[in-house]
């Protein structure tokens, strides 16, 4: 286990000494929650969607975990092309608890991002129904940046260049964000987007996350726990399979 | 003596291109080895399956007396490797590249810290141990990596060209270091390179490799008898011709990542 912890820690030394990565990561969900927050509030509040910020934010957030802990695997790909992959791969430790201390290094990561986000949107005027849903929100965040770091993880195992990984990333992330109900209600969807939603993990992220900071029904966010929690195990062990492929 | 590291019938096949064709050879506990051959010519493959990093299509390696195919983590736990290229965190300090590692290697806290400072000390590094390895030269990446590949006190290290992009001062330092190592903790040295003038210094054995096959096995000073030549590079042309190869590894290269590619990552 002191390998997990070892390579969780050089996650996290790397990301507190990378202040462009730290800011730069938060430029887009601030650009999302500023201009669409306000740029769409008054259309939303109009359609009677209630307050467009409050609905937004939860969003946001799990849109900064996303990205970042979807681009931790990018991480491989550079440590692959700089050589520092060579050195975890030799080592006697075995690939799972490898890739077990790179998808922890990068959810935390992931998770302290949101919680940026999160702070930034309170700034920005969100409001929270209550304190207490800090608890059920950082888990869900949790979740989110397990899941996607693990299927990041999975994606650069087989990718040898940066290229490749962005063509994929744009395949995948952008519509796994877009149809998440990040943005907008998902019940206003035709059949077959809201079929597609519901196969998206995000989508039960995005909801609980709601749900915990607007309050909510607590069966519905026992429903989310469950299947983040399926969708994370299932992506765990593919992207540990995958990684235990990985020749160089 | 004992024997390290024994190799019989190794082979690597990507598709149908034969990389490292049955190849059989020994290296000795204590020795200097070296393992020679143009570009293309297999060495880099065979140094990946010697240290893991790629599945023999057929053969047995036995390192430390241990079958490779049977524990490849107390395989890893035999050998230190210094690969061509730099395989240090350059957004770490010096000391963190060789924190990071002992932990890996299962080091205990007391064991670390005394290996990490005496092995700083030694490749001449304490003094800039908290700086991050990205402003250090060429030289310095190269000691450290050495440093790095020795802390968990391995019996074997492979160098993979240790010297390429070294100027002659670091490369003498280098060396300086690696037969005061070799003498001292009877440490073996396996050893590629191109530069024939350092194996003929420090080799006590030589394996040259061409097109996956050994073309020559023996001491530098049996190998230029046996071809007539005054020089081992002289006796290197005799045995392996005077065809440049540069593409043969690019090619090499470009069949193995597209076969991964379309595997999705499968061994082969």
């Amino acid at each position: 286990m002191n390998a997990v912890w070892a390579l969780w820690l050089r996650q996290i030394k790397r990301y507190l000494r990378s202040r462009s990565r730290l800011i730069g990561s938060l430029g887009q969900p601030l650009l999302f929650l500023l201009a669409l927050g306000f740029g769409f509030g008054p259309i939303f509040k109009k359609a009677g969607g209630g307050n467009y910020l409050e609905f937004l934010t939860p969003g946001i957030v799990s849109m900064g975990v996303l990205f970042t802990a979807i681009f931790s695997g990018i991480e491989i790909i550079w440590d692959r092309q700089f050589g520092f992959l060579k050195e975890t791969l030799v080592a006697p430790v075995s690939r799972i608890y490898i890739m077990l201390g790179r998808t922890l290094g990068g959810a935390t990561v992931a998770v302290i991002q949101g919680i940026l986000v999160l702070t930034i949107a309170t700034l920005a005027g969100f409001k929270w129904t209550s304190p207490l849903g800090i608890f059920p929100a950082l888990g869900f965040m949790f979740f989110i940046a397990v899941l996607f770091t693990a299927l990041g993880t999975g994606i650069a195992s087989i990718l040898e260049d940066m290229q490749g990984f962005q063509i994929i990333m744009n395949f995948l992330v952008m519509p796994i964000f877009f149809f998440s109900g990040s943005l907008f209600p998902l019940s206003g969807l035709p059949h077959f987007l809201g079929v597609l939603s519901a196969f998206n993990p995000l989508t039960y992220g995005v909801e609980g996350l709601r749900l915990s900071l607007l309050g909510g029904s607590l069966l519905r966010m026992g429903v989310d726990i469950l299947v983040l929690f399926g969708f994370s195990s299932v992506l765990l062990f593919i992207g540990s399979w995958l990684f235990e492929k990985i020749q160089i | 003596m004992d024997k390290i590291i024994e190799v019989q019938n190794l082979s690597k096949r990507f598709g149908e291109f034969e990389a490292v064709g049955g190849i059989s050879f020994d290296v000795e506990k204590g020795e200097i080895f070296s393992l020679l051959g143009p570009n293309g010519a297999g060495k880099t493959t065979t140094i990946k399956m010697l240290t893991t990093l790629i599945e023999p299509s057929s053969g047995l390696i036995h390192i430390g007396g241990i079958n490779l195919a049977e524990n490849k983590i107390a395989i890893r736990k035999q050998f230190g490797i210094v690969f061509q290229d730099s395989s240090l965190d350059e957004d770490l300090t010096a000391e963190e590249n060789m924190f990071f590692h002992a932990v890996l290697y299962g080091l205990n806290r007391s064991k670390r810290q005394t290996n990490i400072e005496t092995l700083l000390k030694f490749f001449g590094l304490w003094e800039r141990r908290d700086e991050l390895v990205k402003h250090f030269s060429g030289g310095m990446k190269k000691r450290l990596e050495i440093a790095r590949a020795l802390s968990h006190e391995p019996p074997l290290l492979f160098l993979d060209e240790p010297t390429s992009g070294l100027d002659p001062q670091n490369r003498s330092r280098l060396w300086e270091y690696l037969k005061d190592l070799n003498k001292k903790m009877n440490m073996t040295i396996f050893l590629t390179t191109h530069s024939m003038e350092e194996v003929e210094k420090v080799s006590e054995r030589i394996v040259i490799i061409d097109h996956g096959k050994i073309s020559a096995e023996g001491t530098p000073d049996s190998i230029k008898a046996a071809t007539n030549s005054d020089t081992l590079e002289e006796a290197f042309l005799a045995l392996t011709g005077r065809d440049i190869r540069e593409d043969a590894p690019a090619l090499t290269d470009q069949m193995r990542k597209g076969r991964l590619l379309w595997s999705g990552g499968k061994k082969r």
